[in-house]
């Protein structure tokens, strides 16, 4: 082989070679699009669950297809439903089985506010238990509502800190 | 008669007999359900209420029994259905009808140590007792 003869793939090929970008942007661009929702689903609002993560409404456009049946292997928790005093402990634990970093969505106006069950059995809203982030309201929401829920809660996402090292970078 | 079904409106003495008469004798052999009532003005203040079903003559029958708050025990129906068992854990959580004679009255729909009867009348309605305790929300 000639010393001379120049490699092809040392060759420049095009005017850009790299983007800048920042870590925050970056990280938060990768997480946005590969979220695994674990569906916690109790009550009605599972049909709407279904019709929204099955082919005619598709989840799977914005990344957040595959629903994963272990909290160890998920970073979205939908709560969908009502939830009760006596589930509370479960949702709980599995809240804190879910690693860094995690998301939370209140799926329907029972998980939201315990919506119209203002009783001894039902936990008025999830947040009283765990921190929500997104809230989507209706009994049950619409599907388009919760595309638009996916949606903020992915430029929420996009826009947030990222600490992949430690809690400086 | 009330609503197409026949009441019968008995002491809480005679339930035994007459809920095995029924069985034994007219054929009521599905035992449907035990609820109470509660009338919280009035002395006796509850109704225990059971409905039977015949599968062989295609009707219902309901049984009607009060008791004193005070005291508010009648005879359990196990020995006659096994499904009573259920029934009456889920009467007495609810409403604090004792059931003498069934031996396992634990909580069946809410948990132990919930305080009170919740479909009793004068359970506040608001009132929770949570499992978990509430985070500190700033708002």
């Amino acid at each position: 082989m000639s010393a001379t003869r120049p490699v092809p793939h040392q060759q420049k090929s095009a005017a850009f070679e790299y983007l800048t970008t920042r870590k925050d942007e970056f990280v938060g661009w990768a997480r946005k699009f590969s979220l695994f929702p674990y569906p916690f689903v109790t009550a009605c609002c599972a049909m709407e669950f279904m019709s929204v993560s099955s082919t005619l409404y598709d989840t799977d456009r914005f990344g957040a297809a595959l629903p994963r049946f272990t909290p160890r292997q998920s970073d979205l928790l939908m709560v969908v439903g009502t939830v009760s005093h006596k589930q509370a402990p479960v949702l709980r634990k599995v809240y804190e089985q879910m690693c860094e970093p995690k998301w939370v969505i209140a799926f329907g106006v029972c998980a939201t506010s315990g919506g119209f069950y203002q009783n001894y059995a039902a936990l008025p809203g999830i947040d009283k238990i765990i921190p929500v982030d997104l809230y989507i309201p209706g009994c049950p929401p619409r599907p388009e509502m919760v595309i638009d829920g996916i949606m903020k809660l992915q430029d929420k996402i996009a826009g947030e800190r990222h600490p992949i090292i430690n809690q400086d970078f | 008669m009330a609503h197409g079904i026949l009441v019968l409106q008995i002491a809480a003495e005679s339930l035994m007999p007459v809920a095995g008469r029924l069985k034994q004798e007219f054929g009521f052999d599905l035992f449907l359900d035990v609820t109470a009532t509660d009338w919280p003005q009035r002395r006796p203040r509850f109704d225990v209420v059971y409905h039977f079903y015949s599968t062989r003559d295609f009707v219902r029958v309901r049984l009607k029994t009060r008791v004193e708050e005070a005291d508010p025990t009648v005879d359990t129906l196990v020995t006659l259905y096994g499904s009573a068992r259920y029934m009456e854990r889920e009467c007495h959580e609810m409403y604090g009808i004792r059931f003498r004679g069934n031996d396992d009255l634990r909580p069946l729909l809410l948990y132990e140590g919930f305080v009170g009867h919740p479909l009793r009348k004068d359970y506040p309605k608001q009132r929770e007792q949570p499992l978990v305790p509430y985070r500190d929300v700033k708002r």
